[in-house]
């Protein structure tokens, strides 16, 4: 690590490196708390980044790596847009800017390749993944941003723990878009089509589905997704260019760990991540932080390879 | 009501169709009999506008759909039944029945159509919230089939639908069939039991090698020497020895 490099460059060792400062002052149970907080405060970004994972992957089989350069989009934009307009229409303008990015994607990249291979479509958004950081590094240089919490700075004192308002923005945003996307796929017309073509593209093209419009929609949604979480998270965790790729694999992690494909799983799972790295960072040392998420990932898919909440029924008919 | 003009169809490199031409009259239940690969599968997905034809014509009720997109052409009545069933799998059957009427606005109406289907064959009714990847394969022919008529189609194309079936289901399926029929649904029909489909309906095309090499009622069909031979198995050694 370069001299004057920043330490609390991931997402939980910033929050643990403050954290350290105050925790002499904690008792057991306030540090407890504190970890807990910070574990689900993180753990619903994963959780996040981990639902954009799904949607594009019930509709089309594929995951796309390109997923995190949309949370760091959505941060990076968020902080442009607050410093000119209120909150809440920067916060409308950062999620359509986004959206729009992962609808040009889906037309420019994903769309023009007709007969080709999942597989092939995978290692496309990787591609479109590095050249989104090239161009956020182009816009943004490569320092991380700051951006003021959404309601001031003062945190606030629960169980002994000091909380930041902030917090409570992200697990209220996440709460909000896991409510909506349940909604929608479970009753919508769109939402159940959009599950159909996952199922089977030729047969959705049978009852009429336009199954590449279903396709495009799956990037929108799940752009906006991505864009939200970013946007929320950034007064916390800092934003800069290259932070989208262990975002992205972290809530891949929690994608997996919950089951591909799963909303519910993959918000259980992005807060479990959240939670155990919050406490091992916290209890044994920041260090290890990603190497339990990992280790945890292992053992959960070797007892339940479809995921903990993975249908097993669903993963037997599923390619994989 | 649907006519096909020589029409040639190409499925990936294959020459598949090779100049074919048939017609559809409203009301019949019309069948393809051939040998595997003779192309009547790529025939019924040229209809439906999977693999569209290279060239040639298809016109349905005075409409060219030629270059008309799968999804656009359920749109104008037809409804394709694909080989294999192609159910989507983790949905429930409701679900399944419900994208079956994808195309259709009027919602009052698509709910009486459902409650109507569970009626009519109860073991939907019985596996209603269960995944349709899940069910045995006569109970999928009956989601497959449902789902399409869910279109409300004038049309329906039936892609071997007994296919891994016992002989009893077998049975059930053709009963529906004269059914539909009954109730005004037009039927473009492949199977593999072509004593059956003859049965069944009331014209017959011989598909050969992407060619239709004979056509005519069902009852000349049944009767035919070269059918009876190739296709139906029936006095094979006479036939044989003629």
């Amino acid at each position: 690590m370069k001299e004057g490099k920043p330490l609390w460059k991931g997402v939980p060792e910033r929050l643990s490196h403050e954290l350290k400062s105050v925790m002499e002052k904690l008792s057991l149970g306030g540090q407890l708390v504190q970890y807990l907080f910070t574990g689900v405060t993180v753990g619903s970004i994963y959780g996040m980044v981990a639902l954009g994972f799904n949607i594009i992957y019930n509709v089309t089989e594929m995951i796309n790596f390109a997923q995190g350069e949309f949370v760091m989009l959505g941060g990076l934009i968020m902080v442009l847009c607050a410093k000119v307009l209120p909150l809440p229409m920067a916060f409308c303008v950062t999620v359509a800017a986004v959206t729009a990015i992962g609808a040009i994607m889906e037309r420019s990249t994903i769309n023009p390749l007709k007969n080709t291979t999942v597989l092939t479509l995978i290692i496309v958004t990787i591609a479109v993944s590095i050249l989104l950081k090239g161009i956020a590094m182009f816009i943004w240089g490569k320092d991380p941003y700051m951006m003021q919490p959404f309601s001031g700075t003062e945190p606030l004192h629960l169980f002994g723990a000091a909380i930041q308002t902030q917090a409570f923005w992200v697990l209220g945003i996440s709460g909000i878009v896991v409510l909506l996307l349940t909604l929608f796929f479970r009753k919508a017309r769109y939402g159940k089509a959009m599950l159909a073509c996952a199922d089977n593209a030729e047969a959705a093209r049978l009852v009429g589905i336009k199954v590449n419009l279903m396709v495009l929609l799956s990037f929108a949604l799940s752009a906006a997704i991505g864009a939200a979480a970013g946007a929320v998270i950034t007064p916390i965790s800092l934003m800069e260019y290259d932070r989208g790729a262990l975002l992205g694999l972290k809530g891949f992690g929690a994608a997996v760990l919950g089951g591909l494909g799963s909303f519910s799983g993959a918000v259980v799972a992005g807060l479990l991540l959240g939670v155990v790295e919050s406490l091992c960072a916290g209890f044994v040392s920041s260090g290890y932080k990603d190497a339990v998420a990992l280790l945890l990932l292992l053992l959960v898919l070797f007892v339940r390879p479809s995921g903990l909440f993975g249908n097993v029924e669903a993963s037997k008919i599923k390619k994989f | 009501m649907l006519r096909l003009k020589s029409v040639h169809t190409y499925y990936g490199k294959i020459h598949a169709l090779k100049g074919v031409s048939l017609h559809v009259n409203r009301g019949e239940i019309v069948t393809l009999i051939g040998a595997n690969g003779a192309g009547k599968t790529t025939l019924l997905r040229t209809v439906s506008g999977l693999t569209p034809a290279a060239r040639g014509n298809v016109d349905y009720n005075g409409q060219n759909i030629t270059r008309m997109q799968a999804e656009e052409i359920v749109r104008c009545g037809i409804s394709h039944v694909p080989e294999g069933r192609k159910l989507f799998a983790t949905l429930s059957v409701r679900d399944n029945l419900e994208m079956g009427a994808f195309v259709r606005r009027d919602r009052g109406e698509v709910r009486g159509d459902l409650r109507e289907f569970r009626r009519k064959f109860p073991i939907l009714s019985e596996r209603w919230h269960q995944m349709a990847g899940t069910l045995s394969g006569g109970e999928q022919q009956i989601v497959a089939i449902t789902r399409a008529l869910m279109a409300r189609p004038e049309l329906l194309i039936l892609d071997e639908p007994s296919m891994g079936l016992s002989p009893v289901l077998v049975k059930e399926i053709f009963k529906i069939i004269r059914r539909l029929r009954e109730e005004g649904t037009t039927i473009l029909l492949i199977e593999q039991n072509a004593r059956a489909a003859l049965h069944a309906a009331d014209r017959g095309y011989v598909l050969e090698t992407g060619r239709i090499i004979l056509q005519g009622t069902s009852q000349m069909l049944l009767e035919h020497n070269e059918v009876k031979r190739a296709y139906l198995g029936k006095g094979y050694r006479e036939v044989w020895e003629e």
